[in-house]
């Protein structure tokens, strides 16, 4: 795994939806190197027929009586929203260039 | 009377005695706090009015004749990655600044009405994302038994609180050893359960396939008392397990005759001084020791010469004692962690996709929504938790995801055979919690040096067992040094059975840290 070039670390940061400074692009790109070459080292290991872990102890798929019950108040819920308009949650524009 | 150092027995027979008050009680752990905390750093909040209504609300319940929980009394602080109705609960993260959660965790409900009273909440890495608490966004936790050393982490408030006689107890979270290493690096005892033995409902997670939460306690009869509370089946969290809760405090049974320790030779393996300094700029020691499997290294940093003494008089002291030692092998122990940091960072990536300052926590205001999204994150977020959101999107990107997150996940698998073959050997494995003390502020500069830290701890949590720090001694320092034993998938019992004969052969007594203010 060689370094990743500053264009990979960019569209990284896209995905992970992180606002990321130039300085910190630099940083992150070269610890970023550095780790997945070390954790490359575990591609040499055979793993045929491995099944992966998903849950580390076996659990039957849970599922519960579709029992309504109480949940959280909507005033409750929304207590911790930055930016409200009554019971809506104000954001931005979604398509650049429409209206918010 | 002395109570921040009473036990959970001892503090729950004077309440209920009457011999003290919760209200004196928690009147005395709040001024500890407002005397200790300026130095040690334990606390994040400190729910002072909380505290003292649930201590008014236990003596009036006293004095009424009505039942009292077995935790009555009893100071107890969490975590600040468990959420707490009505108090601010941060995570250790910017993002969080200032949020008050609508409700409580199943773990903070059952304490409550068990009769522990909450006093505050602890600080942490950043959403538990490191080994010594020095990534939390707030503030540094100095280790109670030398300021100019951390604490551990990520649970290291927790682990520094309950050191310096703070609180009784306290809960963490542990996803590769943040319960068990600052435990061993504040000489208190911390346990890990097995996955799904405690709900985690309410935790804020970090990598939930990963993530437990657990007690940490001056002693092993106090961690088997508050996980007797803890433990359970929730129906709110599916992944939480339905077996029948057995009783943690019978089992202090005080005996190992014929008890079956399984020594795993790999991580004792010596490291090879030949293999030379830093390579390349990477900032640790990639191949420390002989090769494994065609590897090309092994997970073992070098055990310091005063850790591997201890544990060597841990063993000797089990075998006084009637126990036998058994060699086991768990080859697969050096994948551990470059599995560990491609499962928890993906599992991070996506959990922690949900602070993008829309529904509650901090939003940084753009003109479009991504915008938004992106402007939060980055100025939300600390170092460690981006480079860890980025690692784990670029595992689970497409095209990468087989190479990464899925062979990680198949190598779980093969580490958890690795234990269930050696439990048939033996009934616990021991093995020492960390390579080495307490370490300075500032001494792992790089990602992986601390990452590397971690080895002897991860493989409990891929493989979802459960693990204790047990203090055995302290070095010529002064700084403890704690032992670890993992067990079988919900054999908790005789962890704690074992943990109880170590820390009456070899524990620290009444040994307390100086940073206890000498009081």
């Amino acid at each position: 795994m060689a370094e990743l070039t500053r264009k990979e670390v960019e569209e990284l940061a896209l995905l992970a939806r992180l606002h990321l400074e130039p300085d910190e692009l630099d940083r992150i790109g070269s610890e970023l190197g550095t780790i997945l070459a070390y954790f490359g080292t575990i591609a040499a290991v055979d793993t045929t027929d491995v099944p992966p872990m998903t849950h580390a102890v076996p659990v039957d798929l849970a599922l519960r009586a579709d029992d309504p019950a109480p949940s959280l108040p909507v005033a409750e819920a929304l207590r911790g929203a930055p930016k409200r308009d009554g019971d809506l949650i104000v954001v931005p524009a979604i398509i650049p260039g429409s209206e918010s | 009377m002395k109570p921040e150092f009473w036990s959970i027995t001892e503090t729950v027979k004077h309440v209920i005695t009457g011999e003290i008050t919760a209200q004196q009680i928690v009147d005395g752990a709040l001024d500890r706090i407002t005397f200790l905390d300026r130095e040690v750093g334990a606390f994040l909040e400190v729910d002072k009015d909380g505290a003292r209504k649930q201590a008014a609300e236990i003596d009036r319940k006293r004095a009424a004749g009505e039942p009292l929980g077995s935790l009555v009394g009893v100071p107890v602080a969490l975590k600040d990655n468990l959420v707490t109705k009505d108090l601010v609960t941060t995570a250790g993260s910017k993002i969080l600044e200032g949020w008050v959660p609508p409700y409580d965790a199943t773990v903070v409900t059952k304490l409550r009405a068990a009769g522990a009273i909450i006093v505050g909440k602890t600080n942490l890495d950043e959403f538990g994302m490191g080994s010594s608490t020095e990534r939390s966004a707030y503030k540094q936790t100095k280790n109670p038994w030398d300021p100019s050393r951390v604490p551990g982490g990520s649970s290291g408030g927790s682990a520094a609180a309950v050191s310096a006689g703070m609180c009784v107890a306290s809960l963490g979270t542990d996803t590769g050893g943040s319960i068990r290493q600052p435990a061993a690096f504040c000489g208190i005892v911390g346990l890990k359960p097995t996955y799904g033995r405690v709900s985690r409902w309410g935790a804020v997670a970090f990598a939930s396939s990963l993530d437990q939460i657990g007690p940490l306690t001056r002693t092993v009869a106090d961690a088997a008392a508050v996980l007797q509370v803890i433990a359970g089946h929730d129906p709110r969290d599916a992944t939480s397990l339905e077996a029948p809760v057995p009783s943690y405090v019978d089992a202090l049974t005080g005996k190992v005759e014929g008890l079956r320790i399984g020594i795993p030779h790999e991580f004792f393996a010596a490291a090879d001084e030949s293999a030379g300094p830093e390579e390349e700029g990477l900032g640790f020691t990639p191949n420390p020791g002989p090769e494994e499997e065609g590897l090309g290294f092994t997970p073992n940093p070098g055990i310091e010469p005063e850790v591997r003494a201890a544990i060597e008089r841990t063993i000797a002291a089990l075998t006084e004692r009637g126990a036998i030692t058994v060699d086991i092998s768990l080859p697969h122990t050096a994948l551990a962690l470059p599995a560990y940091y491609i499962v928890a960072p993906a599992e991070a990536s996506s959990n922690l996709s949900r602070y993008d300052g829309v529904r509650y926590g901090k939003r940084v205001d753009a003109s479009e929504l991504l915008e938004l999204y992106r402007r939060t994150r980055g100025a939300g977020f600390g170092p460690e938790v981006k480079r860890r959101i980025m690692l784990g999107t670029y595992a689970l990107r497409s095209g990468y995801y087989d190479a990464y997150y899925k062979k990680a996940q198949q190598i779980r698998t093969l580490i958890k055979r690795d234990f269930d073959r050696a439990f048939r050997f033996c009934d616990v494995v021991l093995t020492p919690t960390t390579p080495g003390v307490a370490f300075q502020f500032g001494a792992k500069t790089s990602p992986l040096d601390m990452y590397l830290g971690d080895v002897f701890t991860l493989s409990c949590n891929l493989a979802g067992l459960p693990g204790i720090n047990v203090p055995c001694g302290v070095t010529t320092g002064g700084l403890p040094i704690g032992v670890q034993l993992l067990g079988k998938p919900l054999d908790e019992p005789t962890l704690l059975r074992t943990a109880g004969v170590i820390e009456s052969a070899v524990g620290l007594g009444t040994r307390r840290p100086s940073g206890a203010g000498g009081i």
